[in-house]
């Protein structure tokens, strides 16, 4: 019944690949890449290990964002960085394999994507028409 | 160099239970490449999480997986307990430890059986599954389910199991542990299965780390990474130690789900040896879950993830799990390159891929 030593911590987009090259010199293994949609923007949890210590990263992304693939340090990120392209529509770049879309055979296309914003437009009222008798 | 063919495998083939599809990259009758994809029955299930009270959407999380359906509740439970500060009753925890080394019997068997089928060894396919049976017997005696069992759930289990019961479960797998060591002997020793599957599908220790292989595949390979060793539920007083073989070819991956049958009829021992009386869950829970948590477990098929997020109402924000098979796809990628396209298979079926896990 011990507690698991799992911690978190947020960085920039700019430092991920850096970060994560700091954790394969520490000899760690990747554990997961998970992202969660929070409104209108997007985290993206990198989650490490050694020693049953796990140690999470996180990125905070919106839509149109790119995001720098950790392939050059941990070859195996593909299958989680192609599942956040074809879930959440997000794009990332320099994937050690890229399906190009085709890793998740959805029925719906980003099924995970925040749903645009919608503003309500109020119905026009139909001009009245010529009345009868008129000329 | 010969002309470079691609021969899809999967979706449906006979050696798969569920839909996988590999574009196989071959040159003469070897494999070059191998490209996977996947989604033929992807659910969603993480999306529901937002329509379905955290308490009730246990039962749906039991369900992402019919075989490792157990220990998927537990991980859930354990993760929402985790973000409320639950202190589980210990005799919770240790029922919920021997219902998931029994869960861990069966996936093996059902997997020994499929994989002897896959090789063409139909009597040992059915031995397997016989004996798998009395594992399912006494999970419906306990619980009333034979593959979903509705036990767990947030802040202890449902309902008490007798230790007159536990008694009789421990009595009854004595009874069945000769068969399953004649069973690993079988898997260890016969001629048939080790030419079908020595030297196989090799990936070292160094390339299975490197490519985040977890469960029975990595430690195949020598490595010795189980999530029972972060000691979660009552695996920390039950002196588990985690079962490796060094030769990372398929006959490894098949020897440690072996193995495991008898590691884990000795933690099931153990467990009901050192049961502890009391309560088994925390009453009337209160409140929502407010945060995020990860917690670990380790499934029949390796360690899987769920990560919970909630604001403090009845819905959780999010819910995610990283399964095992999800991991292995990679090691998968590397291992089937150099494999004659006789034997993708038999290497396919080595990491004991479960696609409704992994699609979620």
């Amino acid at each position: 019944m011990k507690d698991q030593n799992t911690t978190m911590r947020g960085i920039a987009v700019s430092d991920l690949v850096k970060e994560t090259g700091a954790f394969k010199a520490k000899g760690c293994r990747l554990v997961q890449i998970g992202c969660t949609g929070i409104g209108d923007a997007y985290e993206i949890n990198y989650t490490f290990d050694k020693d049953y210590v796990f140690e999470t990263v996180r990125i905070t992304v919106h839509d149109g964002d790119v995001i720098p693939s950790i392939a050059e340090h941990y070859w195996a990120s593909f299958i989680y960085e192609n599942e956040i392209h074809d879930l959440y529509g997000l794009t990332v770049e320099g994937m050690s394999i890229d399906f190009g879309g085709h890793l998740f055979h959805t029925a719906i296309e980003n099924p995970f994507k925040n749903p645009p914003e919608v503003t309500k437009v109020e119905k026009e009222t139909p001009a009245p028409g010529p009345e009868e008798g008129d000329a | 160099m010969g002309r470079q063919i691609v021969v899809p495998f999967g979706p449906q083939h006979p050696v798969l239970p569920e839909p996988i599809h590999l574009d196989l990259v071959l040159e003469d009758e070897v494999v070059v490449e191998a490209v996977p994809s996947i989604g033929y029955i992807h659910r969603g299930l993480e999306k529901l999480v937002e329509k379905r009270e955290y308490t009730d959407y246990i039962r749906i999380a039991e369900r992402i997986c019919g075989i490792c359906s157990f220990t998927h509740s537990v991980n859930y439970a354990e993760s929402v307990e985790k973000v409320m500060g639950l202190e589980v009753p210990a005799r919770a925890h240790y029922i919920r430890t021997i219902l998931m080394e029994y869960s861990r019997m069966h996936s093996h068997m059902l997997w020994l059986g499929l994989t002897a089928d896959a090789m063409g060894f139909e009597n040992l396919f059915m031995n397997s599954w016989r004996i798998r049976e009395a594992i399912l017997d006494d999970m419906e005696m306990a619980t009333g389910g034979r593959v979903i069992q509705g036990l767990c759930t947030v802040g202890g289990i449902r309902k008490d199991v007798p230790d007159e019961m536990l008694g009789q479960m421990s009595d009854h797998l004595k009874e069945i542990t000769p068969q399953m060591e004649e069973l690993c002997k079988i898997f260890s020793h016969d001629t048939s299965v080790r030419h079908r599957m020595r030297g196989l599908g090799v990936l070292t220790k160094e390339e299975m780390w490197e490519l985040g292989g977890v469960g029975p595949t990595a430690r195949g390979s020598n490595l010795p990474l189980d999530a029972r060793c972060t000691g979660y539920s009552a695996y920390d007083e039950l002196g588990f130690k985690p079962v490796v073989e060094k030769e990372g070819d398929c006959l490894a991956r098949c020897i440690v789900r072996a193995r495991e049958l008898m590691a884990a009829a000795d933690l099931v021992h153990a467990a009901v040896k050192k049961m502890p009386d009391g309560p088994v869950d925390v009453g009337k829970i209160k409140g929502g879950p407010d945060g995020e948590a990860f917690f670990f477990t380790e499934q029949p098929r390796g360690e899987v993830l769920h990560y919970v997020k909630g604001n403090g109402s009845k819905y959780l924000v999010r819910h995610r799990v990283r399964t095992p098979t999800f991991a292995n796809i990679p090691p998968l990628v590397k291992m089937l390159a150099g494999v004659d396209l006789a034997d993708v298979p038999v290497v396919v079926l080595t990491i004991d891929p479960c696609i409704g896990c992994m699609e979620r």
